[in-house]
């Protein structure tokens, strides 16, 4: 079953709106309220990342059996170095967006920490895609 | 595993009850559907906010009470008072003038429950250093919030305090003390006057409690009326004070907004409003508010100033509360002691148990059976018209739809779909004449009033 929510960037304003509708799907799907949290903490991440650097993106949400899978795709910057990137306090967010309590550089981090699988694809200049995946039980 | 349904304390007394939606449209939980023309509460998703009470324009929404000369069954009657009482009444009516009444009415001891702050703030601040990977913590003091957060935020039912909230630990003392004194248990009658719905629905089936501590409910406004009654008819001259006297501030303003908030260190937050608290634990809930210590969340605005038994206006409550907040008399000595002396039994016994998550969200606890049940609503939603009316009996076009799937309702109870479906010749106009005679009643269709 699939779903899509669209993010607008940088309209911090809407920034977890896409989240909290996965969220609402997922409860009335009856997963486990604990993997709900952990999805939606990660996904929350990655639409804030979205409206931080990106100029627009989706959330598209797969629901089967055995897994979750959220696929957020960006038309952006692009990350040059990921690995760069996955590093805990690192950021390229601007000192506006910081200000708005937003860019701490916890984003990847903290996505990898809450996903089973976690699937990072970007082309600098074009956009990102990232693949988040939670296995049921 | 079957669940219990919820007891609940809010009514509707269908002679009474004109169907009118005003209730179904209001409510946060969605709990309420029109049929046959009443409004029908629906047990497992209702939490007892009173939403529905206070916009119920012909009170066809009340609160079931106990009967008052239960009191008399118990050898020991006490009275235990909610704060917000003394706010209920104008300046020239004293405190001890409202004691008095109270007294008179058949009551051998009264209480207020906030005499017993001190306890649970002590209870509180422990609890929050043991268990301090369960941050941000949220308040049990009020009933409409556990249950609203148990049905509705299910993951977080786990940062809820779990200790009994002061209307119990003042129970406990008061029931304790009696034994000591020599009285058995079942001559004690512990009797709460209530604010609101919900503290009755929890006083009746305790959340996370193995025993019920309170014997009997008493609305507010029903205890408002008699002292009103009494004072106006002259009894002006009776005096009497309470067992423990003046309350401290910290207790006066407990129940107020801010009350409990304004008690514990790190960053606290105190939120009231039912939709303010749904709209704020959304976003707890996903994280997007993180680094707070302590959340204060009550169902009514300005809290139990605000609660559906209230007979004042909140505002001027709130004003009198915190004038009689300022007020500094001291204790009578006796009084402190005896609480004191009570302090680790009460600490001891504070504890709640299990505090169970029950979503009203899942569509089926099997998920393939809900995937395919969302799939069928995706389908319903795309011929319903998106103007959530109300006409059908239920309070949005979504809300139908999974009433549909969940064999709860009919499509054609949708006007719109009534129209096309009658259009093409699918039905009758008497068949569409008779789907919303089942949602509206008879009467609906009846022409009102004399000629």
């Amino acid at each position: 079953m699939d779903f899509k929510f669209d993010i607008e960037g940088g309209n911090f304003s809407k920034a977890g709106t896409a989240s909290s509708d996965v969220k609402k799907v997922l409860k009335k799907l009856n997963v486990d309220p604990k993997l709900i949290k952990r999805i939606v903490v990660s996904i929350y991440e990655a639409e804030v990342n979205v409206v931080a650097h990106a100029y627009e993106g989706e959330m598209n949400v797969s629901i089967f059996p055995e897994k979750i899978v959220v696929r957020i795709v960006d038309k952006g910057p692009g990350i040059p170095d990921i690995d760069l990137a996955m590093q805990k306090g690192y950021s390229t967010a601007s000192p506006a967006v910081r200000e708005m309590g937003f860019g701490a550089g916890m984003g990847l981090p903290n996505i990898k920490k809450n996903t089973n699988e976690l699937n990072i694809k970007s082309e600098v200049g074009v956009g990102t895609e990232v693949e988040l995946i939670n296995y049921l039980n | 595993m079957e669940k219990l349904p919820f007891y609940h304390a809010l009514k509707v007394v269908e002679n009474v009850c004109i169907g009118c939606t005003h209730c179904m449209n209001v409510c946060p939980t969605k709990a309420i559907r029109v049929k046959y023309g009443k409004a029908d509460i629906k047990k497992n998703a209702c939490v007892d906010c009173g939403e529905c009470l206070k916009a119920c324009p012909v009170n066809a929404i009340i609160v079931e009470q106990d009967d008052f000369n239960k009191i008399f069954s118990f050898k020991q009657r006490v009275a235990l008072l909610p704060t917000v009482l003394l706010g209920q009444f104008p300046d020239d009516i004293t405190e001890d003038q409202i004691y008095a009444v109270i007294r008179d009415m058949g009551f051998t001891h009264v209480f207020e429950v906030d005499e017993a702050v001190d306890i649970q703030i002590e209870g509180t601040k422990t609890y929050m250093r043991k268990h301090s990977q369960m941050r941000p913590f949220i308040s049990s003091f009020c009933p409409a919030v556990v249950r609203l957060i148990q049905v509705r935020f299910p993951s977080l039912v786990e940062h809820i305090v779990h200790l009994k909230p002061v209307v119990d630990i003042s129970s406990q003392f008061y029931r304790k003390r009696l034994q000591d004194e020599g009285y058995k248990k079942d001559e004690i009658g512990i009797f709460y006057v209530t604010p609101c719905a919900a503290k009755i629905a929890a006083v009746k089936s305790p959340v996370g409690e193995d025993e019920i501590l309170i014997d009997g409910v008493i609305n507010m406004d029903f205890i408002y009326n008699k002292v009103m009654l009494s004072i106006k008819q002259g009894n002006k001259d009776k005096q009497a004070v309470s067992d423990y006297g003046h309350l401290s501030k910290t207790s006066i303003e407990w129940t107020l907004t801010n009350g409990e908030a304004s008690q514990y260190p790190g960053r606290c937050l105190a939120i009231d409003e039912i939709h303010n608290v749904i709209a704020f634990l959304d976003k707890v809930e996903n994280e997007e508010i993180s680094d707070v210590d302590f959340l204060e969340l009550r169902a009514c605005d300005r809290s139990c100033a605000g609660g559906v038994l209230s007979t004042e206006n909140r505002f001027l409550a709130v004003e009198r509360l915190s004038k009689r907040a300022k007020k500094e008399i001291k204790k009578q000595a006796e009084a402190e002691e005896m609480l004191t002396t009570y302090r680790p039994y009460l600490l001891e016994n504070i504890a709640l148990s299990e505090i169970e998550p029950r979503s009203i969200l899942s569509l089926d606890s099997d998920m393939m059976v809900a995937m395919e049940k969302m799939k069928k609503i995706q389908r319903i939603m795309r011929v319903l018209p998106g103007i959530d009316c109300g006409a059908c009996g239920a309070p949005k076009c979504k809300v139908l739809a999974e009433d549909v799937v969940q064999g709860n309702a009919k499509m054609n109870q949708c006007v719109f779909l009534q129209k096309m479906l009658t259009k093409e010749e699918l039905i009758s106009p008497q068949e569409s004449f008779d789907i919303s005679e089942r949602t509206w009643g008879k009467g609906r269709f009846e022409k009102k009033g004399p000629q």
